[in-house]
C-alpha cells in the first residue's frame, strides 16, 4: 500500500505540488480516458439492444427494462416504477401504451387497470448484455466467414513472410557475395514505394496471374516486408559465424544449416516479426478493398467496412462486430505490448 | 532482446516443453526434410552460390513483382488512355492523362477543374497535412516529456497511448462514428454540460477537424514511442549541469531539451508527413469523403478514380498516382538525407 | 565567497541509510577534498551540497543561512562534473554564457567575463568549437570555465580528473591548485584517489559508508591517523599492519611484541590507562614502507618474494612467518634477490598503535627519511 501510495502521489518538487506535477497529472489521467473510453464505449454499446442504442441520452451500462410473466397476460410485461398521483411508488407492469397514459396492472394483483401518465413512471432496469448482437452476424450475416478470411490471410501471409523474410536475411547476413549491397538498398528502395502509388499496377498485375478476387491475390504481395528483413537480418548477425561454419564442416547442406540452426536461433525476432505481421495483415484494408469483388472472400475489415457503410447502417451488429475485429489485436496487445513498444521504438529510430 | 532470448531458451529447455514442441514441429520437420533432397542436388550441382540466390529468390521476386514491376508500370500507364485493364489492349495518349488533371480554370477553385475530385483530393490531403502533421508532432512531444519524467510505471502508460496505434483504421473509423453520430456519446456529454450538439460528420468543416482529430488520436502513440526514444538519450547530467548554471526549468526545456531533440523530431515531422500524404483509410471509413467531397483525400481520389467509380479510368488514377508518388520520393529523400547527415553528425 | 556548515545531515534511499549524519564545516577560500573508496558517500554528499539531492535529515547552511529547500539554480553554487556535462549543441563560448544569460546580465559584461575567463584558462581560440571537437582535456578546462565565470560561492567538483589520461591528470592537479589560489575560492573537491587529495586539499575528509572517518590537513591525516582505515587509506603505497600484543605497560610507554616467538620488541609512547590497554591485549601496529631499514643485526624476520629495482628506489614485496605481506620501500639500490632472508629495523620508524577495532591507540611519529634521530627518544 505504502508503494502505491508513494507512486501515485510521486512529485517532482518533492514535497510539494509544482505546477508541471499539475499538469503532467492532468495530461496522463485525460490521455488514459481518451485513448482507452473510445474503445470501451465501444464494447459497452455493442452488448445493447437494438432499441437502447437509440436512447438519447444513452445509458453507460447495457440495460434493458425488466419484464415480468402476469397472469392473464400472454407475453412478458415491462416493469416501471410509477409515482401515483398521492405520491405513493410502486412497481407496475404495463400492459399497453395508449398516447401519453400507460395502462399497467400490478403484477401480483392483476385485476385492476391502472391509468398513469407516461412521464410519472420510469423504467425498471437491470444490466443485460445483448449477445444476439454478437451472434446473429456471425449466423446470418456471414460473418463468420469474413472471420475465417481474415485469418485464413493472417496465418497464412505470416507463416510466409516469417520463411521468405527469413531466408533472405540469412542469405543477406551470413553470406558475402557480390551485389549484397545492391541486393540490400533494392529492399530499401521498395521500403520506400507506399501502396496507393503503385495500387493501379499491382491490381493490374494481380489480374495479369489470375489472382484477381482470390485470398491468395490479397496474401501474395504483402509477404515480402523490408522491415522483416532488416530486423531478421539485424538479429542474425549477431550469430555467431563459427556455428556455421562447423555444421558446414559436418557436411551440412546449407538448407540443413538455415532450417536446423539459424532459424532455431532466430526465434525471438522470429517471433517479434510474427506479431508485428498477424497486426499488420489483420488489419489491412485498401489492398483487400481493391482485390476482392466477392462478398464471400472479404476480410473481416472489408466486409465490416461494407456493412457499416449500407445506407441503414444497423449499428447493433456493426458494434458488436467492430469489437470481434479488434480483439485479437487487443489480446495480442495485453499480453504482448512490450516486445511491440520496445520493437517500435528501434525500427522507427532507423 | 537478449533478456528474451534468456526467458525463451529457458522456458524451452523444460522437458515436457521440449517433448511438446517435438509432437507440434514433426510435421513440418518432415516437409523440410523431404525439401531438403532436391536442394542438397541443387547445391551439389551449383555449388553455395546457388543456394544463395535460392535463399534470396522469393523475398526478390516478390518485391520485384508487386513492387518494382508496377511501378514501372505504373508510369507507362500514365500515359495510356482507354478501358482496357492489360496493357496491350490500352492506348497511349502522350500527356493526355497529365493534361485532364491539370486542367483548370482557377487552381484555386477545385470546382473550377475538368477534374474536380482530383483537387479537392489534393487540397483535402494539403489541408489534412498542414494541420494533422503539427497537430500529431505536438500532442506526441507533450506525451513524450510527460513520460520522460521519473516515474514508476512509465511502460503501463506507454502502452496507454500506444493502445490505438494498434487497431485497425476500419476499428478507428468505426469507433469515432459511433460517437459522433447524432445521438452519439459526445453529443450526449455536451447535453449534460449544458451545451448544444450538432451532427458532426454532416458538417463540411467539423468533418475535416474530426478526421484530423481521429487520425492524430490513432497515431499520436507511435511518435510518443520515437520522441521518448529521443528524450532518453539526451544524458540527464545535462539538466543538472544546468540547474547549477541557475536555469529555470522552461528555460531547459527551450535551450537544451528542444534543441537535443530537434533530430529526432525531424524524423517525426517527416515520417508525419510522408503518412498523412496517404491518408485514406480511417477518414474513408469514417466520413467516406464527405459530406459532398470535404474530406475525400487524394488517395481516394485514385481509389475512386481507378476502382470503385463506374467508368473506371485506370490511366487517370495512374497520372494521380505517379503525381503522389514524385511528392512522396522528395519526402522519402529527404528522411534519407536527414538520417544520412545524423549518422554522420554521431560518428565525427 | 562562501562558507558552509552541515549539520547532522543524513540520506536515505527507501530504506537504506547512505549518510550517516554528517557533522562538516568549509571555510571561505578552503580547499577541502572528499575522498574514500567507492560507494561511501562522497558523491552523494557533495550532490546534496549542489541541491541536486535532498538531504533526509540534517541541515545544510551556506553563509549561515538554511538552504535545504532551496533548488540548486538558487544557491550560487557551481559544479564541474565527472563527465564534464557540456552543452553538446552550443559553442564553447554559448556553454560559458548559458550561465550568465540566466542572470541577466547585459552581453557587454557577458562577453567580457567570458574572454577573462577563456584566458586565465587558456582556451581562447577554442570559443568557437562545439565540445565534440575538443579533446579530453579541453572539454574539462571548458567545465571549469563554466563554473568560474558564474562566480558561485562554492565550486564543486565532482572527481574532474578522472576522465584524464595519467599524464594529463598530473598536469591538470597542478593547474587547478594554481586556480584555487588565484581565485582564492571555496572549493569542494570529490575524489578517490588520494595522491590527488594529498596534492590539492587544504583540509581533507576521509569518508566510508557514509561517514567521516576524520577530517584533517594533509600531514595530519598522514602522521596522525585516528584510526586504521584512515592510516591505510592516506599515503601511497599503503601502510603495512603487524599483529602483536601487549607485553608489558608501564608509564609512558607501551611495551609490544610481535613476530616468531615474541622476538622483536617495540616501546611505543602511550599512556596505557587512558586507553584501557593491558598485559596481552592484541593490538596493530601500522608502519609505512619508506620507513622500514634493513638491519645486520637480529631484525623482524622476513622473506623477500618480489623486488622491483626502480632506480632511485627498491621495493621489496615481503612475507613475514605468520604470513603477513610486508612492503618495504628503500632508498636507493639494493642487491636483493627473491628469496633472500631480511631483518627489518621497525623501531626507527613512525609507529601507529590500533585496537582489534581499528581505533588508534597511540604512536610515535619520527621525522621523516632521511634524518635518523640522534637518541631513540626523539619525535
Amino acid at each position: 500500500m505504502g508503494a502505491v501510495r508513494r507512486f501515485v502521489l510521486r512529485r517532482r518538487g518533492g514535497d510539494r505540488w509544482h505546477w508541471t506535477d499539475v499538469v503532467a497529472w492532468t495530461w496522463l489521467v485525460l490521455g488514459l480516458i481518451l485513448m482507452l473510453g473510445p474503445a470501451i464505449w465501444l464494447t459497452l454499446s455493442s452488448f445493447k439492444t437494438r432499441s437502447a442504442l437509440n436512447e438519447f441520452p444513452p445509458t453507460l451500462l447495457p440495460l434493458t427494462t425488466e419484464t415480468r410473466m402476469v397472469e392473464g397476460y400472454e407475453e412478458p410485461l415491462e416493469l416501471y416504477r410509477v409515482t401515483l398521483e398521492d405520491g405513493e411508488e410502486r412497481v407496475l407492469a404495463q400492459v399497453r401504451r395508449v398516447g401519453i397514459v400507460a395502462q399497467m396492472v400490478d403484477p401480483d394483483d392483476p385485476g385492476e387497470r391502472i391509468d398513469v401518465p407516461i412521464a410519472a413512471r420510469e423504467p425498471v432496469r437491470t444490466t443485460e448484455l445483448a449477445t444476439e448482437n454478437y451472434t446473429e452476424p456471425l449466423e446470418r450475416f456471414a460473418f463468420l466467414t469474413f472471420f475465417y478470411n481474415s485469418v485464413f490471410v493472417t496465418v497464412m501471409a505470416t507463416v510466409i513472410t516469417l520463411i521468405v523474410n527469413s531466408m533472405a536475411a540469412f542469405a543477406l547476413s551470413k553470406y558475402q557475395f557480390r551485389g549484397r549491397g545492391t541486393v540490400l538498398i533494392f529492399i530499401l528502395a521498395t521500403l520506400m514505394v507506399p501502396l496507393p502509388v503503385i495500387l493501379v499496377p499491382i491490381y493490374v498485375v494481380i489480374n495479369y496471374l489470375n489472382l484477381f478476387d482470390s485470398l491468395w491475390g490479397v496474401i501474395l504481395p504483402t509477404v515480402a516486408t523490408p522491415t522483416g528483413v532488416f530486423l531478421l537480418r539485424q538479429y542474425m548477425l549477431t550469430i555467431p559465424d563459427e556455428l556455421i561454419e562447423a555444421a558446414r564442416m559436418d557436411k551440412a547442406s546449407e538448407w540443413k544449416i538455415y532450417w536446423r540452426i539459424i532459424l532455431p536461433l532466430t526465434a525471438p525476432a522470429l517471433a517479434v516479426l510474427a506479431i508485428f505481421s498477424v497486426m499488420w495483415r489483420w488489419n489491412d484494408f485498401l489492398w483487400p478493398l481493391v482485390v476482392l469483388s466477392q462478398r464471400e472472400l472479404y476480410t473481416l475489415q472489408v466486409g465490416l467496412n461494407a456493412f457499416a457503410g449500407e445506407l441503414n447502417v444497423q449499428w447493433h451488429y456493426v458494434l458488436a462486430m467492430t469489437v470481434l475485429t479488434m480483439l485479437p489485436v487487443v489480446i495480442i496487445f495485453v499480453f504482448l505490448q512490450r516486445f511491440i513498444t520496445s520493437g517500435v521504438a528501434s525500427t522507427g529510430m532507423k | 532482446m537478449t533478456e528474451d532470448t534468456q526467458r525463451t531458451t529457458s522456458a524451452t529447455t523444460s522437458t515436457p516443453w521440449v517433448g511438446l514442441k517435438a509432437a507440434a514441429f514433426w510435421p513440418l520437420r518432415l516437409v523440410m526434410d523431404l525439401v531438403d533432397r532436391p536442394l542438397a542436388w541443387l547445391q551439389a550441382t551449383f555449388g553455395q552460390r546457388a543456394m544463395v540466390v535460392f535463399f534470396l529468390l522469393p523475398n526478390l521476386a516478390i518485391f520485384g513483382i508487386f513492387v518494382m514491376l508496377p511501378l514501372v508500370i505504373n508510369v507507362i500507364y500514365s500515359f495510356t488512355g482507354g478501358s482496357a485493364l492489360f496493357l496491350d489492349e490500352r492506348v497511349g495518349v502522350g500527356f493526355e492523362q497529365y493534361q485532364t488533371l491539370f486542367d483548370c480554370r482557377d487552381f484555386t477553385d477545385p470546382f473550377s477543374c475538368r477534374q474536380d475530385a482530383f483537387w479537392a483530393g489534393v487540397y483535402n490531403t494539403l489541408t489534412f497535412m498542414l494541420l494533422q502533421v503539427p497537430a500529431v508532432a505536438l500532442t506526441a512531444l507533450i506525451t513524450a516529456l510527460v513520460l520522460n519524467r521519473e516515474m514508476r510505471g512509465r511502460g503501463f502508460w506507454r502502452a496507454i497511448f500506444f493502445f490505438p496505434v494498434l487497431l485497425s483504421p476500419v476499428v478507428v473509423g468505426l469507433i469515432w462514428k459511433w460517437i459522433l453520430e447524432r445521438n452519439g456519446l459526445l453529443n450526449a456529454l455536451l447535453n449534460g454540460l449544458g451545451l448544444e450538439g450538432t451532427v458532426w460528420l454532416g458538417d463540411s468543416f467539423w468533418a475535416m477537424f474530426w478526421a484530423i482529430f481521429v487520425s492524430t488520436w490513432a497515431h499520436m502513440g507511435f511518435y510518443t514511442l520515437i520522441l521518448l526514444a529521443g528524450l532518453q538519450s539526451i544524458p540527464r547530467d545535462l539538466y543538472e549541469a544546468a540547474a547549477m548554471d541557475g536555469t529555470s526549468r522552461p528555460r531547459a526545456l527551450l535551450r537544451i531539451t528542444l534543441p537535443l531533440l530537434w533530430p529526432t523530431m525531424l524524423v517525426v515531422l517527416i515520417l508525419a508527413l510522408i503518412r498523412a500524404v496517404q491518408i485514406f483509410d480511417e477518414v474513408y471509413v469514417l466520413t467516406g469523403g464527405g459530406p459532398g467531397t470535404s474530406t475525400q483525400m487524394l488517395v481516394q481520389y485514385i481509389y475512386q478514380t481507378g476502382f470503385a467509380a463506374l467508368l473506371r479510368n485506370l490511366g487517370l488514377a495512374a497520372a494521380a498516382s505517379i503525381l503522389m508518388g514524385l511528392v512522396l520520393m522528395v519526402l522519402t529523400l529527404l528522411q534519407l538525407g536527414i538520417a544520412a547527415r545524423r549518422s554522420r553528425e554521431v560518428a565525427g | 565567497m562562501s562558507d558552509l556548515a552541515l549539520a547532522s545531515v543524513i540520506k536515505r534511499f527507501g530504506d537504506v541509510a547512505v549518510l550517516h549524519g554528517i557533522d562538516l564545516e568549509v571555510h571561505d577560500g578552503e580547499m577541502v577534498v572528499f575522498v574514500g573508496p567507492s560507494g561511501c558517500g562522497k558523491s552523494t554528499l557533495l550532490r546534496i551540497i549542489a541541491g541536486l539531492e535532498k538531504a533526509s535529515e540534517g541541515d545544510i547552511l551556506l553563509d549561515g543561512r538554511r538552504v535545504n529547500d532551496i533548488s540548486a539554480a538558487d544557491r550560487g553554487l557551481a559544479m564541474v562534473f565527472q563527465s564534464y556535462a557540456l552543452y553538446p549543441h552550443m559553442s564553447v563560448r554559448q556553454n560559458l554564457a548559458f550561465g550568465l544569460e540566466n542572470s541577466r546580465m547585459p552581453r557587454r559584461e557577458v562577453r567580457q567575463q567570458i574572454e577573462e575567463v577563456a584566458r586565465m584558462l587558456r582556451i581562447e581560440p577554442l570559443l568557437d568549437r562545439k565540445p565534440r571537437q575538443l579533446s579530453g582535456g579541453q572539454r574539462q578546462r571548458v567545465a571549469i570555465g563554466r563554473a568560474i565565470v558564474r562566480r558561485p560561492g562554492i565550486f564543486l567538483l565532482d572527481e574532474p580528473l578522472s576522465n584524464l589520461d595519467a599524464e594529463l591528470r598530473v598536469v591538470m592537479r597542478s593547474e587547478l591548485a594554481a586556480l584555487h589560489k588565484r581565485l582564492q575560492a571555496t572549493m569542494i573537491y570529490v575524489t578517490h584517489d588520494q595522491v590527488e587529495a594529498m596534492t590539492l586539499a587544504d583540509r581533507i575528509v576521509v569518508l566510508k559508508d557514509g561517514r567521516i572517518e576524520q577530517v584533517g590537513t594533509p600531514l595530519e591525516l598522514y602522521n596522525h591517523p585516528d584510526n586504521a582505515f584512515v592510516a591505510g587509506f592516506i599515503g601511497s603505497p599503503r601502510m603495512n599492519f603487524l599483529e602483536g600484543r601487549v607485553a608489558g605497560v608501564g608509564g609512558a610507554s607501551v611495551a609490544v611484541v610481535l613476530g616468531p616467538d615474541d622476538a622483536t620488541r617495540l616501546d611505543i609512547p602511550l599512556d596505557a590507562d587512558d586507553h584501557g590497554v593491558r598485559v596481552d591485549d592484541r593490538v596493530s601496529i601500522g608502519i609505512r614502507p619508506h620507513e622500514i631499514v634493513l638491519t645486520e643485526e637480529t631484525g623482524y624476520p622476513v622473506t623477500a618474494e618480489q623486488v622491483e629495482q626502480l632506480g632511485n628506489e627498491t621495493i621489496v614485496h615481503t612475507r613475514a612467518e605468520d604470513d603477513t605481506a610486508l612492503l618495504i620501500c628503500l632508498d636507493g639500490q639494493h642487491p636483493i634477490g627473491e628469496g633472500d632472508r631480511l631483518g627489518l629495523d621497525l623501531a626507527h620508524a613512525s609507529l601507529h598503535l590500533f585496537d582489534p577495532q581499528g581505533c588508534r591507540l597511540g604512536g610515535q611519529v619520527k621525522a621523516g627519511r632521511g634524518v635518523r634521530p640522534a637518541t631513540e627518544a626523539a619525535s
